[in-house]
């Protein structure tokens, strides 16, 4: 074999052995997230210098117990590592163990090396070998397994260099299967395999043939014939069980001899941890602490820096328009670019804080207890216990909420968990429910303790809740499905979060944030931008036309341009397509001005605000009038003569953000989770119907 | 049918009897489920769903239905 200069390694192992550990320390800072090819579950990649002459592309594959995957992520794994044209095909693999669990890890080990593909056994958390009791003999497991095996400690950062050492030789690894499946399920089944097949190894068609779904990277043609190659279900599933029991055998052999636990049964910590965490009582009011902590926190810590990011982006935009020679371009410098980007940075404080916490409680194994102690009341919603992450998660952003839906194995539990998660009041609704709250509900406290506004905002939060819970066990009783109902998860053992891999997963999130929804917010405030400062011919002509029009009226010049700015904006394109909606919002109380920022926060609900500055700013142009709240605390309704935002129009427009779906991000992001259009639109169509009869009773009842 | 795991009490044992992959799923054997190996009760939640056992040395949470699928002789 040559040597290469750059090689490929693939991080592989069980969830909780330290893979992500082993991988930061590997990585360090030289990370990055990319897509796999044809679907969208993020690829964790990088670099890593291995010798002075080599270096390696890492990917840090998704946790997974076996190659046969039940979910879309360990689904992954297979066709990486079976996908010997691909990008991602390794030169080399290291399995990720951990020392207390490594009989199941050497399940995986086994597969892995039957691929033939060069593997090497890390065995994490070596440091906890002496306290646990454990004893390893590494020669001889290395003869046993026929593979290079070294002990590491990722969190301790010993034996790195040692894994590094063994990589830089990676050629002259012993790439041997080290079990004989064949024999021993049916060895005529698998000769005919043989035979049958010439394109792969017997090992690597058996699997292709146990899989229930196509693989994307094979031909039609190959794939046909191992469609028809499959025999019945039964044989599979009984030729599986088989080769399950008879690896588990071969490794308790293995380790017979060379894994030996000198102390008595399980750790004390964990079963006292657990006697109370997991408790009937104890265990639900220490989660709903947690829960309050975290909202708590993110309200909080994030109000600061955000009113900072606020004030900070105001104050460029206006030194933009200050210090730039006049133009469109300045115009979309300063009003359409700056505002936009920092619609998408004021988020970034509450989305940190929301990841800091889910990732320490994830790091700690406590997010496992979490969901056992969640399951049975979820699943009555027709959810499973690990909807519960995903659902806080949507407290911040949709959008990273429902792609850690992934790991939900029961698709229609999953399903209606990505339907739901929507109705979950997001960051993005904060500054419109902010603003609102503080126009139309006085700042005063009830009881003497509670503010009232604040209480507004909770409530809007539970109606959140409510609306999700609800309309889950009503898609539960519509939705024909047939459940699976497979549900095993691992509850590891406790440990203390490491820092290191707890802000590398902020960051990630907070990036996949960023280019993800951030992408979409800039382009449409741009867009938004283009189509409130252009219009048809009206537009165009609107200087002459309202001069003309009060040519014998007496105004003032302030006077003259306000009314041409109002005029324009009338008569600019947003304005003709909020003119055009009128009629169809009136009887929830709006006029075209706030149609259009219903129809610009289509995109993203935050646009609203951004849409109403906009409008008035446009309006008023020249003109110093203040805050936004203050042009929106102005603004008259021209038919009765009160204020536009009123109670019951401020009331309306609350719970129309409450129901409504109001985020391409958002329906993007489920079609590529469901694979179709159905579901999006159903959510759109839902949600927002919901949100429109909703307000307009709303409305009329308070008007 | 009181010989499967959902009929153990809490800190109660026993060793898992041959099963079929039509009722089990292969993820659990994978994860150690294995027949002949002593599986121990460690904690219920509420209504007695999920349950948390141990099991050939891994520690796993599975729900009643499944439980009542895996037959054991009590130890």
């Amino acid at each position: 074999m040559k040597k290469k200069s750059v090689v490929n390694i693939a991080l592989v192992g069980n969830p909780n052995t330290g893979k992500t550990s082993l991988f930061n320390q590997l990585t360090g800072l030289k990370q990055k997230v990319g897509n796999y090819p044809g679907i969208t579950v993020d690829k964790k990649l990088g670099t890593c210098k291995i010798s002075e002459k080599l270096s390696a592309e890492i990917i840090d594959l998704p946790g997974t117990y076996s190659i046969n995957p039940n979910t879309l992520d360990e689904t992954i794994v297979l066709e990486t590592l079976l996908n010997n044209d691909g990008d991602s095909f390794p030169d080399l693999v290291i399995v990720v163990a951990e020392v207390e669990n490594l009989k199941r890890n050497l399940l995986l080990f086994s597969q892995i090396k039957d691929l033939q593909i060069p593997t090497i056994l890390a065995i994490n958390m070596e440091d906890q070998m002496d306290r646990k009791g454990i004893f390893i003999d590494v020669e001889k497991l290395k003869k046993e397994l026929k593979s290079e095996v070294v002990l590491i400690s990722a969190r301790k950062n010993s034996g790195i260099e040692a894994l590094k050492k063994e990589i830089e030789n990676y050629t002259d690894w012993n790439t041997d299967p080290i079990s004989n499946i064949s024999d021993k399920i049916d060895p005529a089944f698998f000769k005919e395999i043989e035979t049958t097949f010439s394109e792969f190894s017997v090992y690597k068609t058996w699997l292709l043939i146990t899989q229930q779904r196509n693989c994307i990277f094979l031909s039609k043609e190959l794939q046909n014939k191992i469609n028809a190659f499959k025999t019945k279900n039964e044989i599979i599933k009984k030729y599986q069980h088989k080769e399950t029991i008879y690896r588990y055998q071969k490794i308790n052999e293995i380790l017979k001899e060379t894994y030996k636990v000198n102390r008595s049964e399980g750790s004390d910590l964990r079963a006292k941890l657990d006697s109370v965490l997991t408790h009937k009582i104890f265990g639900y009011i220490i989660f709903a602490s947690i829960l309050l902590l975290i909202f708590q926190s993110i309200f909080e810590w994030a109000s600061l820096p955000m009113d900072l990011i606020d004030g900070l982006f105001a104050h460029l935009s206006e030194l933009a328009k200050n210090n730039l020679p006049q133009g469109v371009f300045t115009n979309l410098i300063a009003e359409g670019v700056i505002p936009g980007i920092g619609g998408i940075v004021i988020f970034i404080p509450q989305i940190a804080i929301l990841f800091l916490f889910i990732s320490v409680l994830e790091e700690t194994g406590y997010m496992s207890r979490v969901v056992f102690l969640m399951d049975k009341i979820m699943r009555k919603f027709g959810m499973s216990g690990k909807s519960v992450i995903p659902l806080i998660s949507g407290t911040a952003c949709a959008i990273p909420a429902i792609m850690a839906s992934r790991n939900i194995s029961d698709w229609k539990e999953r399903l209606i968990t990505i339907l739901v998660i929507p109705f979950t009041t997001c960051s993005a609704r904060l500054p419109v429910y902010a603003i609102l709250i503080s126009l139309i509900i006085p700042n005063q406290r009830v009881l003497g303790v509670f503010n009232l506004q604040g209480l507004t905002l909770m409530g809007l939060y539970l109606l959140g809740f409510a609306a999700a819970i609800s309309s889950a066990v009503l898609l539960h009783n519509v939705l024909k499905i047939k459940s699976t109902s497979l549900f095993v998860i691992e509850m590891p053992n406790y440990k203390l979060p490491s820092l290191k891999n707890v802000f590398y997963e902020v960051i990630e999130k907070t990036k996949a944030f960023i280019f993800g929804a951030g992408k979409i917010i800039l382009a449409l405030s741009i867009v938004l931008w283009f189509l409130a400062s252009n219009g048809s011919s009206a537009f165009k002509n609107a200087n002459q036309f309202v001069t003309s029009q009060v040519e014998s009226k007496e105004l003032s010049e302030i006077a003259l341009k306000k009314k041409i700015a109002s005029y324009k904006l009338e008569h600019s394109y947003i304005g003709t397509m909020g003119k055009t909606i009128e009629p169809i919002i009136k009887p929830m109380g709006y006029d075209w001005k706030i149609g259009i920022a219903l129809i610009s926060s289509f995109a993203a609900r935050e646009v609203f605000v951004g849409a109403l500055a906009t409008i008035y700013s446009v309006e008023s142009e020249g003109e110093d009038v203040g805050t936004i709240k203050e042009r929106m605390a102005a603004e008259v309704n021209t038919v009765t003569g009160e204020k536009r935002f009123n109670f019951a129009t401020g009331m309306s427009l609350l719970l129309f953000y409450a129901f409504a779906m109001q985020c391409i991000g958002t329906l993007a992001i489920v079609k590529r989770e469901t694979k179709s259009w159905k579901w999006p639109i159903l959510q759109l169509t839902g949600m927002s119907g919901l949100a429109y009869i909703i307000a307009v009773i709303a409305y009329s009842i308070l008007s | 049918m009181n010989n499967t795991i959902a009929n153990l009490k809490i800190g109660e044992s026993g060793i898992i009897e041959d099963f079929s992959l039509d009722v089990i799923p292969l993820s659990l054997l994978e994860m150690g489920c294995l027949p002949g190996k002593e599986v121990k009760l460690l904690q219920v939640a509420p209504f007695k769903d999920p349950l948390y056992i141990k099991v050939n040395g891994s520690h796993l949470a599975i729900r009643i239905e499944m439980a009542q699928q895996i037959r054991i002789t009590r130890l």
